[in-house]
């Protein structure tokens, strides 16, 4: 398993089209539980953050990830912004200098973002927020290697499996019991994350 | 969704130009950002406040900026915290060299947005110091209670404490002891909407209220049947003094908060019970505030506050600006 720099711009890419084309959706899940703007900031976000890599060229998918970091970190606002913008900013240290990653760097980056949006937004897994999909993807990573489809089945599973749970972070907590049934968007927004890595991995290796 | 702007993405910028544009005396704005910020910024030798959030939550906190409360205000997308960036431009806009206080509310969002900024700005070498807001006793847990109308209280009484030439340290000492002892409930009747997702925040039949409601057209955590504005006090007023310790003589501030679309004569009427049943338990009133401080856009409801007043709490609050 390798990720060039070209794919990697990909996945940036291919990240904002999913957040564009399901906007609606994500801010809806937020609506539900949250305050129904999700959908709006993602797409906002990632829309500066695809502006930014299409503007620039890279060859160290640090500094590309970097930037995408920042433009997250200084566009989206709310728990998104700095959790997302935090996540990334770690995986980006993490592949600092390199031009290609193989599964064992791709790996570290995933640990290091999630290490990131757990100290940021001092959640664990199980609490109904982005880190019920980021942990098991990074589990297996851990465990088996990337296996970018493997990752979007899981993420997707795990989205799917906080309907059920009682949020206990963020603005849904408020809710107590009552944000049961409801699919956590940021578990949502989540899941499209490792779809989009799948989608390009899977492109750019036919 | 039927709402007076220009279009979903303009709307917190061209608040931020119609705010300078009426104040121009009073208030500028810091180019390329939504922050806004006393007109005579940097004030010298004085100990600079900040707060913000998302907006929405109008007159907070962009309409709290002036002489004797905020140095700055930083204005978020509607309901979303704004980013460390435009934090970081409002803490490097207002400081005098007497360090900056941040004032912030208890969401995820913003504690995090503000916590980035104040790395950075440690990072410039500038003194920052947060006190973070929940008083909201809607939320069982204190830590993860929201910041709500009663952050407006510490606006105005850290804000009168700095105005006097208080150093960072007691400013802070101050805020702290008005958010230790502030305590807020609110109640809606019909939700708000927000204008990126068009559509209103929950949906209530004629005869329901929400209890508990936060600040953000988010859902409260009890759906009720509605009931008479006394009974509804009284349950709000209720549930903040249980979560306080007040005795027969106690001194407090009261705040009747409306969320946006209540009619100051309903706000009065609430006003009027919640007087009333403070004075049965001998509680003095040494101060009351009625009208819209903290609001949801056009959210109908209405919250109520209770400040536990010490000496100093009390000179602040009396002699400081509103």
């Amino acid at each position: 398993m390798e990720l060039s720099a070209a794919v990697m711009k990909q996945w940036a890419l291919r990240i904002n089209e999913k957040m564009q084309e399901h906007k609606d959706k994500l801010s809806e899940l937020d609506q539900a539980i949250g305050d129904g703007d999700h959908g709006h900031n993602m797409a906002r976000g990632f829309q500066e953050a695809a502006n930014k890599v299409n503007d620039s060229s890279y060859d160290d998918i640090g500094t590309m990830y970097k930037d995408i970091a920042s433009t997250l970190i200084s566009k989206v606002g709310g728990a998104s912004g700095p959790l997302y913008g935090t996540a990334f900013l770690k995986a980006a240290n993490a592949w600092k200098g390199r031009d290609v990653l193989d599964s064992e760097a791709f790996t570290e980056g995933i640990e290091a973002a999630v290490g990131g949006i757990e100290t940021r937004g001092k959640a664990s897994f199980g609490d109904k927020t982005m880190l019920d999909v980021w942990i098991p993807v990074r589990d297996e990573m851990k465990e088996r290697g990337v296996d970018t489809e493997q990752a979007n089945k899981t993420a997707a599973k795990e989205a799917e499996a906080t309907i059920d749970r009682v949020a206990k972070k963020g603005r849904a907590s408020y809710l107590g019991e009552r944000s049961k049934g409801h699919m956590d968007p940021g578990a949502f927004s989540s899941q499209l994350v490792f779809e989009a890595l799948a989608e390009v991995y899977k492109e750019g290796a036919s | 969704m039927k709402k007076l702007i220009n279009g979903v993405d303009q709307i917190v910028s061209e608040m931020v130009e119609g705010l300078v544009a009426a104040h121009p005396d009073k208030l500028r704005a810091i180019e390329n950002t939504n922050v806004i910020v006393r007109a005579d910024a940097p004030v010298q030798g004085k100990v600079a406040l900040i707060s913000g959030g998302g907006s929405g939550h109008e007159p907070a906190h962009a309409g709290y900026v002036g002489e004797g409360l905020l140095d700055a205000a930083v204005s978020g997308e509607v309901f979303t915290s704004p980013t460390p960036d435009q934090v970081l431009e409002a803490i490097k806009a207002v400081d005098s060299g007497a360090g900056v206080l941040l004032i912030v509310k208890n969401y995820s969002g913003d504690v995090m947005n503000f916590d980035m900024a104040a790395d950075l700005a440690e990072a410039e070498d500038i003194t920052v110091k947060q006190v973070v807001i929940r008083d909201d006793v809607a939320i069982s847990n204190p830590d993860d209670r929201r910041g709500v109308a009663g952050t407006t209280l510490v606006h105005m009484i850290a804000g009168a404490a700095a105005a006097e030439g208080k150093s960072l340290d007691e400013v802070e000492a101050i805020a702290q002891g008005v958010a230790d002892n502030v305590r807020s409930m609110g109640v809606s009747l019909a939700p708000c909407t927000v204008p990126a997702s068009g559509k209103p925040g929950f949906t209530l039949e004629e005869n329901e209220m929400e209890i508990g409601t936060g600040i953000h057209g988010e859902q409260g955590v009890e759906r009720r049947e509605l009931m008479q504005a006394d009974a509804v006090t009284e349950e709000l007023v209720q549930h903040v003094l249980d979560d306080m310790h007040l005795n027969d003589g106690s001194e407090v501030a009261l705040m009747i908060n409306g969320q946006g679309a209540t009619p100051l004569m309903e706000l009065y009427i609430v006003a009027r019970k919640a007087i009333q049943l403070l004075k049965d338990r001998g509680i003095h009133v040494k101060k009351t505030f009625v009208g819209e401080y903290m609001t949801s856009l056009e959210m109908t409801g209405c919250s109520v506050t209770i400040l536990n007043l010490d000496e100093e709490r009390k000179r602040l609050l009396l002699s400081g600006r509103e």
